[in-house]
């Protein structure tokens, strides 16, 4: 398994968090290091990719960890890349609870650009909405 | 349909034993068409379930389902982890609380929660019929259902639904990518599907309700 708290050393709780979720651990990892060059450590986030077993794929476990790793209470936009990526952050964000995924949103954005667009709203202490869809605007 | 823990074990079993039968196939019609994984993810999913099995088949049917599905889902990954988890703990889901190991009559007793499971999937996986995923041979094999069709047509039902899919063209998932150049490779979803289906209305051929 391969999941990430990219932590900051002291991220605002007041910020959105953000997940990165790909099939691949690389491009997951890349692009978390991205976003953390944009915005420093002032957001938090955390990265996962690849199945249970190290492959390429993603895994609800690993997601639910990033969700966590990067929990806030401002909430948590997740960013994915291809489909089993999106089911699978469903299936982790529902098991948050209503509660908790009431506070969390997959957004229709690409990856790299959405994550980092994401962040940089997110860090200037917007709302769960409002980053959302800074990072949709990205999607035709 | 008399379902004991232990048909429950053996379903699990069986069905373990027919994914790791047909895996190179799966993932080489899934290759054709996607990231040829499916045959990996499946057997991955299944010998999960199948670990775990004395455990599941000793809690009531719907609990057993619903653990059955989470299993899959924490194993299978890919897109066919969540589909499939889905359309288990729906299924355990809409049977009545109370229902037992046995408490299932006939098989269209099952044929109502099936129907809510699949709808649970086609939600997840945003699909419908036609779209050459699992679901086209889910729809048909609910249907034989309600016609309280013998396990065997049910069985062939299921595999010539999996056929059907591969003159469709993919709208979902990866093979969508491919467009019109999914046209002519069987869905690995459905045949996975189908194989499943087919091995436990095998199983209930050989095992008559008494």
């Amino acid at each position: 398994m391969n999941a990430r708290a990219d932590q900051p050393s002291a991220p605002s709780p007041a910020n959105v968090g953000i997940v990165i979720v790909s099939h691949s651990p690389l491009v997951a990892k890349g692009a978390a290091d991205m976003v953390r060059q944009m915005v420093g450590d002032c957001v938090p986030l955390a990265w996962t990719g690849g199945n249970v077993e190290g492959g390429l794929g993603t895994h609800v476990a690993g997601i639910a960890a990033a969700i966590e790793a990067a929990w806030s209470e401002a909430g948590v936009a997740i960013f994915v890349d291809l489909g089993g990526a999106e089911t699978n952050s469903e299936m982790a964000v529902e098991r948050l609870g209503p509660a908790r995924a009431a506070r969390v949103a997959i957004c229709n954005a690409p990856l790299v650009e959405g994550a980092v667009v994401a962040a940089a709203e997110a860090s200037g202490g917007s709302s769960l909405a409002k980053v959302v869809a800074t990072a949709e605007e990205l999607s035709p | 349909m008399h379902l004991a823990a232990a048909d429950l074990a053996a379903l699990i079993a069986l069905c373990r034993a027919e994914i790791d039968r047909h895996g190179e196939h799966l993932s080489a019609l899934d290759s054709a068409i996607g990231d040829g994984d499916h045959g990996a993810n499946m057997r991955r999913g299944l010998e999960a379930v199948f670990a775990e099995r004395d455990a599941i088949a000793a809690l009531p049917l719907p609990a057993a389902l619903e653990r059955i599905g989470l299993v899959l889902v924490m194993n299978i990954g890919g897109a066919a982890g969540p589909l499939y988890g889905t359309l288990l703990m729906e299924l355990g889901r809409a049977l009545p609380g109370d229902a037992g190991a046995g408490d299932l009559a006939a098989p269209d007793d099952l044929a109502a929660p099936l129907e809510r499971a699949i709808a649970a999937v086609a939600r997840r996986g945003r699909s419908g019929p036609g779209d050459k995923t699992l679901l086209d041979v889910l729809y048909p094999v609910q249907a034989e259902l309600v016609r309280r069709s013998p396990p065997g047509d049910i069985a062939a039902c299921a595999r010539s639904a999996a056929h059907s899919t591969g003159p469709m063209q993919a709208r979902r998932g990866r093979a969508s990518f491919l467009g019109a150049r999914s046209i002519g490779h069987e869905d690995p979803g459905a045949s996975s599907c189908a194989l499943l289906t087919a091995a436990i209305c095998g199983y209930f051929e050989e095992h008559r309700p008494s």
